[in-house]
């Protein structure tokens, strides 16, 4: 099909260019700037190549915090996702009770980062949060403070009760746009309940899955500022996610140059994971 | 192979129904008889739909019974009715190709690979779709998920009954008629219960031995195609069966004769007085046109010729008249009356059918 052109359109296109050249590429830029060259202050730059690049991809500490990154992205997922599923499948389809469900399972998603962080931050205390004395008094032995593993099961959980909600709301989404024939069809053909899911329902949210998986890859792997507000990043480097690791180099050392080269890195990294999960999810569709 | 009674069968979508309105389906006594090829038919919104989807199972009744054979199964989920059922708008299996899709009913009840291989590719000769087996489901046009949606209804051939929602709404016109034949040909063949609910009268006069005429949550009339051309028992059957419907005249009857517009003519049969809203119902294949004083008096507004006859559209009173006039036949100059044929007239009184000999016994 022929296309008509229309060279005037540009000129129409072109606002949104520049809002997106001065909020996103050229902050982009100055990051690609500080990546290739060294500076000591005084506005004085000195060319530094690939340096900054192979002493970031050689350094065993963001080696380090890349493998807790993965690891924990890959439990969010794993967890997040049938989780979703499952809270969508049994959230009721009409009704008073679907509006209650509703409400119920946004709110989660409209408590500030941050104040999500203190909540768990304060639950999970030995000496004052309901859930950490709880625990105490039940005689287990629970830490956040100074067990890595406690640490993390915290930051999962509280990454679960922050955001299996979005999964949840986006696969209902995608159940109602279901037509009840469809599940009628399948009571005449006598399909079982597993059928129907791995028939008719999950092959009608697999649109939604996708955003799903990919917000979540992206979120958890961007994660900073609940982990930070409740462990710190800590004990010792236990939960330093990337981001962590990243704001410690860039604000905490100041080492601007290798703080670029690893920013770039990590957009890469983010960008190419997004690009394999979307490459993969739609391959069923063709 | 079973006999399908309705028994004192209700229903209502609202939980307390209090009004007559409040009934999808008034109560009603009705048999399916093994074997039989039924159309039920009425204008959408009717109840056609829903009692289909209390036969299959996917509907509980608010009130009465379903029986398969003597078998009460009124509360049996749809699986142990063992049912087919196509719908309206066609129901693929996206993920599956389309041989996957006819066979997913069989695999569902266990049935041996060789088996359902066989019957595959039986059913995929009959709608035709032989070529297109390894093909994905979800890349298919409109029409030819339908045939599919067929395809899996008649796989089964140990069914009890196959029930069609207005399976063709979405199919062209001449593959319509090629699938009508096919589902045709396969009662024959096979002699399932078959009820088809359409609300075209082609599609049902030409599918089913017996007409079920749905009206307002009613069943009105049941039988054959020539019964309900000839004898309808409630004007709506007389309005909706026929091409045009059923000329209705406002009447005031007086034993053996009917009074109309000012007008008298005879009827064959004596009736009882008559309370009520009284009508003469005759079709327009039993008017003709006539002159001077006999019959009605009748002005024509519009000739109409559709091919092998002409319809007259016009007016006796305030009541529009049709009549339809053979393809040889020339229309009178003089044309100012119109006559019916007696002994093809029929009495209505609040649009039920009145019976002429059982009012004469009564009375």
């Amino acid at each position: 099909m022929d296309k008509p052109v229309n060279n005037r359109a540009w000129f129409l296109v072109l606002p949104v260019l520049l809002l997106v050249a001065f909020s996103a590429v050229l902050p982009l830029m100055t990051v690609v700037n500080y990546s290739v060259q060294d500076t000591f202050g005084g506005n004085q730059f000195f060319w530094a190549g690939l340096d900054w690049f192979e002493e970031v991809l050689e350094s065993d500490r963001i080696r380090a915090a890349l493998g807790r990154q993965i690891l924990f992205s890959a439990i969010i997922l794993a967890i997040e996702i049938p989780l979703g599923i499952f809270v969508a499948l049994n959230m009721p389809k009409r009704g008073i009770w679907a509006s209650f469900c509703l409400v119920l399972m946004a709110l989660p998603l409209l408590i500030p980062w941050n104040v999500v962080g203190t909540i768990w931050q304060v639950f999970g205390r030995v000496d004052i949060g309901l859930l950490g004395h709880t625990l105490k008094q039940l005689g287990i032995n629970y830490n956040y403070v100074n067990d890595a593993v406690d640490a993390w099961i915290t930051v999962i959980v509280m990454d679960v009760w922050h955001w299996t909600s979005l999964v949840a709301l986006l696969c209902y989404a995608g159940l109602q746009s279901i037509p009840d024939a469809y599940y009628q069809a399948a009571r005449i053909d006598q399909a079982s309940r597993w059928k129907v899911f791995r028939y008719i329902e999950l092959p009608k949210m697999q649109g939604v899955l996708l955003i799903a998986v990919l917000l979540r890859f992206m979120d958890s792997f961007m994660i900073y500022t609940e982990p930070f507000v409740v462990t710190g990043g800590g004990p010792g480097n236990a939960t330093t996610f990337l981001s962590i690791d990243l704001v410690k180099m860039a604000v905490g050392q100041f080492d601007l140059g290798p703080a670029a080269a690893f920013s770039l890195i990590y957009f890469l990294v983010i960008l190419l994971i997004s690009f394999v999960f979307y490459t993969v999810m739609t391959k069923e569709a063709k | 192979m079973t006999r399908i009674t309705l028994e004192n069968l209700a229903h209502s979508y609202q939980p307390k129904p209090s009004h007559d309105d409040d009934w999808a389906l008034k109560p009603m006594n009705l048999t399916w008889e093994d074997g039989g090829a039924y159309a039920l038919l009425g204008a959408s919104g009717c109840g056609k739909s829903t009692l289909l989807n209390i036969i299959s199972g996917l509907l509980v009744p608010s009130s009465g019974r379903v029986l398969f054979n003597d078998r009460d199964v009124t509360g049996l989920p749809t699986a142990e009715r063992n049912i087919a059922q196509v719908f309206q708008f066609p129901v693929v299996y996206d993920t599956m190709s389309v041989r996957e899709n006819l066979a997913f009913p069989l695999k569902n009840r266990g049935m041996p690979a060789d088996q359902i291989a066989a019957r595959v590719d039986e059913v995929a000769r009959m709608i035709g779709m032989t070529a297109m087996l390894d093909h994905r489901a979800r890349r298919l046009t409109a029409d030819s998920k339908q045939k599919i949606s067929l395809g899996r209804g008649m796989v089964r051939q140990d069914v009890n009954a196959i029930l069609f929602d207005e399976p063709l709404t979405v199919i062209d016109p001449h593959m319509k008629w090629e699938l009508r034949t096919q589902l045709k040909d396969l009662h024959r063949r096979f002699g399932h219960t078959m009820i088809y609910v359409t609300h075209d009268q082609t599609e049902a006069l030409t599918f089913a031995d017996q007409v079920v005429v749905m009206h307002d949550g009613r069943v009105v009339q049941s039988g054959t195609p020539q019964a309900l051309f000839d004898a309808p028992e409630h004007t709506f059957v007389g309005y909706f069966i026929g091409s045009p419907g059923m000329n209705l005249l406002d009447a005031h009857v007086d034993g053996t004769t009917a009074h109309i517009a000012g007008a008298q003519i005879g009827l064959a049969h004596g009736y009882a007085p008559l309370s009520g809203k009284v009508q003469l119902g005759i079709r327009p294949e039993f008017l003709r046109l006539g002159s001077g004083t006999q019959g009605l008096p009748f002005t024509i507004h519009r000739i109409e010729d559709v091919g092998h006859h002409r319809i007259i559209r016009g007016k006796v009173g305030d009541a529009d008249i049709n009549v339809i006039l053979p393809e040889a036949q020339e229309i009178p100059a003089d044309a100012s009356r119109v006559v019916p044929d007696p002994g093809r007239a029929h009495i209505y009184v609040d649009d039920w059918r009145v019976d002429p000999s059982a009012r004469e016994r009564a009375a």
